[in-house]
């Protein structure tokens, strides 16, 4: 059999498998495993998401939860149902046409990915002009801004209010589905030839220039996919939580994604699913570090806030100590199970 | 390489359920409260009369009542989370909590979709429990609140009143907008409304503004930190009309940092107060207790709503003959003239409790009740 | 507008921007010598302001030797912060050592929300600074005129201390090549220590005026004075302490007469800063009184 042919036929059994997997956990399990499980899949595609902007195209960007908010917003107010919407707007009314268009699930997350791609070209207009510390700096100013500014755009947004009600769509086929998507949209983009310049900038920006390229226009390109799946991200997010409001949107949240993407592997697809998995769960299971534990007889009793501490003690030693992350910048193929030994990975 | 992932999730989630488990024995009431966080001194408040009113009725229906605090961090997504771990992981039969309307709403979604009854114990957004079946509060609402807050300045003789708003606080908008709606029902005058956002310490360029359009009377329904700091840049800078706050307000570290600059300042709250003139029997059984329990801290509106909330779901459980949810349900639906520290409770259709409003100010250094209000809507 | 409005505004202004000059001061030093934005910078500030609250409070110290320690165990505290989080990165690519920065900003914070629960705390202010001066219709805090004082007199200090003596020379060695200056003979992390030393030293004293002005402390007490007073660094030319001080008045000032002159805009406040440093970056990123950084090949 031809490795391609092999690779793609694994694929497809994978996807079987895992779509056969869904249905058990999602008769078998409880709600709250499940809520962790599409926790894990939103995290997982935000963490892409940031990790093609940052990770393999080397521009360090800190307002993801911008583009969270957008995607959320423009998709919980297709989504609302009009009575809703007339209920929870106590301040002033929603302005019109917003307050009688409705989307199916499908189309709204996709146009709330949309929203936010389309502000993702508008600011790398000007912000991608930047590099390094300042890029993360503008575009962490550009998330505040967005906040700021839900936060006074009462007639559309509801203000602090936010939106409540909204319908609870969000289920583990929906999260995996587009996780699923978004794994395999970003991997074949960095496998591509798009991919190899991207990375080429990354590596070395003003050798790419010299090289011919027209860096610009592959950063915006990068960042408008990114902003896209990070608005998709956002929009599940919503739809899962069903309540949203500015105050969600802040720096923390956009800490939590670069915390996901560092513990991967800044480059590495399989880095952030894993680490997606991982922090996901790691950030539930801290929640005992708060709980009083008894051991014996003894009692110890919950510090309230250890959780917050230790996540944050952890991705210090991880960028102490293991700054390549899970993967560093190697990826997980067939190819690896079938030979029987590591490979570099496509993405070196 | 996605499924291994989701097998590593799903074997780590098992162990931690296998922590878990419910027995039949013992009564389980979760409790989530934000006792980390921007709103954890309301939330600590509350937990602290949970606990007396545990301590003072630990059984119910023959069985040992069990309580499990879960901290929902003052963050939306912690509270939803916190919520889903009770009633999944904790199988409780009730939840009391939260301080917080927002929070109150992310765990309210989840509690409704279980069938878990709980009883909210200071969120007094009115979305709280709009087309809610399962969530109840032992407080009033803040259109209530708002149009008591515009009643009391306008009979003490304000006819011009200003704002200022925390843009990024849902309570802060929600209670400014009652207050101005009852105020200009009432025929006064709203002369000025500016804003700001939480995290902001420095509104000297807003008071500024107001202060040059000369009002009776400054509305302002922040949380107690911002509120102190602001009503004594509103002094520094000579403001001499009347301050007016919300519930947020009624906290014992309000006096100590705003110290001299917030004499004369009132606010809503529920009624309750340890200074209260004329004390039911009940209120003086809480402050005597809480004194015996406590000796260092103050007894507070927001430790009697706590108190109130856990006897409100054993009186529940003691009318249904029960613990099942839905028993517990419909009885605290029926809750009727149910007498309680801050005062006899009665559910309403849309399951708020009607009980009056307090009005307190700061005389002498001190919180002073001055007595309650009933706003004509 | 009346004149007695508008000069009001001008002090109230003046207040809030030599605040912010003050915390710049000291972000703009760690920037200029490490390149590095020190995120944790406006945690650092917040445990100096506690510290002189635990000093006076809780063991009743008079304020002089309660700020002198408080500065003290700020300052230690961010040369510990370097040696354990920044220094085994100086090798590393930069934006590493920016996420180590966050990951300790978040972890100061946690920390003291755990040790000093999240809830604010009130602060004393001494007798002389409470009294406030009436000029007809204008009235001025003592703090308004004591706070520019304290900058100016900062930043002269700094001026010498970088121009003038041995370690200020290495110290401007360093931010032009660190490599070369290792290989000059020079201890390059005692004097990058003592850059965090300083700058700590300096985050301190702004906390406490901040605590001062705004009289209580609580953990995340840091956070939106950091941001802004990294924005006034920017403004001001990041690197260029005379710059920082600059760029603090000129910010407090933006957003005090915006609000003076635009109140409807008041809920957007917290966004001028932010438009303000966009704007800034794309213009002219070296800010108003910044060297031209090289870009290196």
């Amino acid at each position: 059999m031809k490795r391609t042919t092999r690779n793609a036929l694994c694929n497809l059994l994978l996807l079987a498998a895992g779509a056969a997997l869904l249905l058990w956990v999602d008769r078998t399990f409880d709600r709250y495993v499940v809520q962790v499980l599409n926790l894990i899949a939103i995290n997982t595609i935000l963490a892409l998401s940031l990790n093609l902007i940052y990770g393999f195209t080397g521009m360090f960007s800190l307002g993801h939860a911008g583009f969270m908010a957008v995607g959320a917003y423009v998709s919980s107010l297709l989504i609302l149902p009009q009575a809703q919407k007339q209920t929870i707007y106590i301040l002033k009314p929603l302005i019109w046409p917003l307050s009688v268009l409705q989307a199916p699930f499908f189309v709204a997350v996709l146009l709330g990915g949309l929203a936010a791609a389309l502000f993702a070209i508008l600011i790398s207009v000007p912000v991608l002009r930047l590099g390094g510390d300042y890029l993360g700096i503008a575009t962490l100013g550009f998330a505040e801004i967005i906040r700021v500014v839900a936060n006074n755009i009462v007639p559309i947004t509801n203000g602090a209010l936010g939106l409540k009600g909204i319908p609870s769509y969000a289920n583990l086929w929906w999260t995996y589905g587009w996780c699923a998507l978004a794994v395999i949209f970003i991997a074949r983009l960095v496998q591509s030839n798009t991919g190899n310049v991207l990375k080429a900038i990354r590596d070395d920006e003003v050798a790419a220039k010299a090289m011919g390229i027209d860096v610009f226009k592959y950063k915006v390109i990068s960042f408008t996919v990114g902003g896209f799946f990070a608005g998709i991200g956002g929009a599940l997010l919503a739809s899962l939580l069903t309540t949203i409001d500015p105050k969600m949107f802040t720096f923390m949240l956009t800490f939590n994604v670069l915390m996901i993407v560092v513990a991967g592997g800044l480059g590495s697809i399989t880095g952030s699913v894993l680490s997606g998995a991982v922090i996901t769960v790691l950030l539930e299971w801290l929640r005992f570090v708060e709980n009083p534990v008894t051991i014996g007889g003894f009692t110890i009793p919950g510090v309230p806030g250890m959780r917050m501490v230790v996540f944050s003690l952890a991705l210090l030693c991880i960028i102490l100590f293991r700054r390549e992350g899970i993967m560093g910048m190697r990826e997980w193929s067939w190819d690896m199970l079938f030979r029987g030994r590591t490979r570099g990975g496509e993405a070196r | 390489m996605k499924y291994g992932r989701l097998i590593l999730g799903v074997l780590l989630v098992c162990i931690m359920a296998g922590a878990a488990f419910a027995s039949e024995d013992v009564i389980r009431i979760g409790v989530y409260l934000p006792l980390t966080g921007q709103m954890a001194f309301g939330g600590q408040l509350e937990l602290d009369g949970v606990k007396m009113a545990h301590e003072a009725v630990p059984e119910v229906l023959g069985k040992k009542v069990e309580l499990i605090v879960i901290d929902n961090k003052s963050d939306k997504v912690e509270a939803a989370n916190a919520m889903q771990r009770l009633i999944e992981k904790e199988k409780v039969h009730a939840v009391i909590g939260t301080y917080g309307s927002s929070l109150a709403m992310a765990g309210g979604e989840i509690s409704e979709k279980a069938g878990i009854p709980v009883m909210g114990t200071s969120c007094t957004n009115p979305l709280v429990t709009q087309g809610k079946k399962y969530y109840f509060r032992a407080c009033f609402i803040d259109p209530f609140q708002g149009a008591a807050a515009a009643q009391y300045v306008f009979d003490n003789g304000s006819k011009k009143a200003a704002m200022l708003l925390d843009v990024a606080s849902d309570y802060c908008v929600g209670l400014g907008k009652f207050f101005e709606d009852q105020f200009k029902k009432l025929g006064g005058e709203l002369v000025t409304t500016l804003n700001y956002q939480s995290g902001d310490q420095d509104f000297t360029a807003q008071l500024t503004e107001i202060i040059s359009k000369n009002p009776d009377v400054l509305f302002i329904p922040s949380y107690f930190a911002e509120g102190a700091i602001i009503i004594k840049q509103a002094k520094e800078l000579g403001a001499k009309f009347m301050i007016m706050g919300g519930d947020a307000m009624d906290n014992p570290e309000m006096v100590k940092i705003g110290g001299e600059a917030i004499e004369g300042f009132a606010f809503t709250t529920f009624p309750y107060d340890p200074s209260m003139p004329e004390m039911s029997e009940l209120q003086a059984q809480f402050t005597e207790a809480w004194k015996a329990k406590y000796p260092d801290k103050d007894s507070n509106a927001n430790s009697a709503l706590g108190y109130d909330s856990y006897m409100l779901v054993i009186d529940a459980m003691k009318r249904a003959g029960s613990a099942d949810p839905e028993a517990v349900t419909k009885a605290l639906a029926e809750t009727k003239d149910f007498p309680g520290v801050t005062g006899s409770t009665t559910m309403n259709a849309t399951h708020d409790a009607e009980k009056p409003v307090g009005i307190k100010k700061i005389e002498g250094g001190k919180q002073v009740f001055v007595g309650t209000v009933m706003p004509n809507l | 507008m009346s004149l007695a409005m508008f000069v009001q505004h001008f002090f109230n202004a003046l207040t809030l921007g030599s605040l912010y000059s003050l915390i710049a001061i000291g972000y703009t030093m760690v920037y200029g010598i490490l390149r590095l934005i020190n995120f944790a910078h406006g945690d650092i500030f917040m445990l100096g302001a506690y510290f002189v609250f635990f000093g006076t409070i809780a063991f009743k110290l008079p304020w002089l030797p309660a700020v002198l320690l408080a500065v003290a165990a700020s300052s230690f505290a961010g040369i510990l912060v370097d040696r354990i989080a920044y220094r085994p990165l100086r090798d590393a690519p930069r934006i590493s050592a920016l996420i180590s920065s966050i990951g300790v900003s978040f972890f100061i914070q946690n920390l003291a929300i755990v040790l000093f629960t999240g809830i604010p705390r009130p602060v004393q202010q001494p007798k002389i600074l409470t009294g406030i001066m009436q000029f007809g219709a204008v009235r001025i805090l003592p703090l308004t005129l004591v706070v520019p004082t304290i900058s100016f007199v900062l930043v002269l200090g700094l001026l010498w201390i970088v121009n003038k003596t041995k370690p200020g020379l290495a110290m401007r060695a360093i931010s032009k090549d660190i490599e070369t200056t290792r290989l000059m003979g020079v201890s390059v992390d005692k004097i990058i220590a003592l850059t965090f030393g300083l700058g700590s030293a300096l985050a301190a004293a702004s906390g406490i005026m901040w605590a001062l002005r705004y009289p209580q402390v609580h953990p995340l007490m840091g956070s939106f004075p950091g941001f802004k007073a990294f924005i006034a660094a920017v403004l001001g030319g990041i690197g260029s302490i005379q710059g920082a001080m600059v760029g603090g008045l000129l910010l407090g000032f933006i957003e005090i007469m915006i609000v003076a002159f635009l109140p409807a805009l008041s809920g957007y406040k917290d966004a001028f800063a932010f438009v303000l440093l966009i704007i800034i970056l794309l213009v002219k990123p070296t800010g108003l009184m910044g060297e031209k950084l090289e870009e290196k090949v």
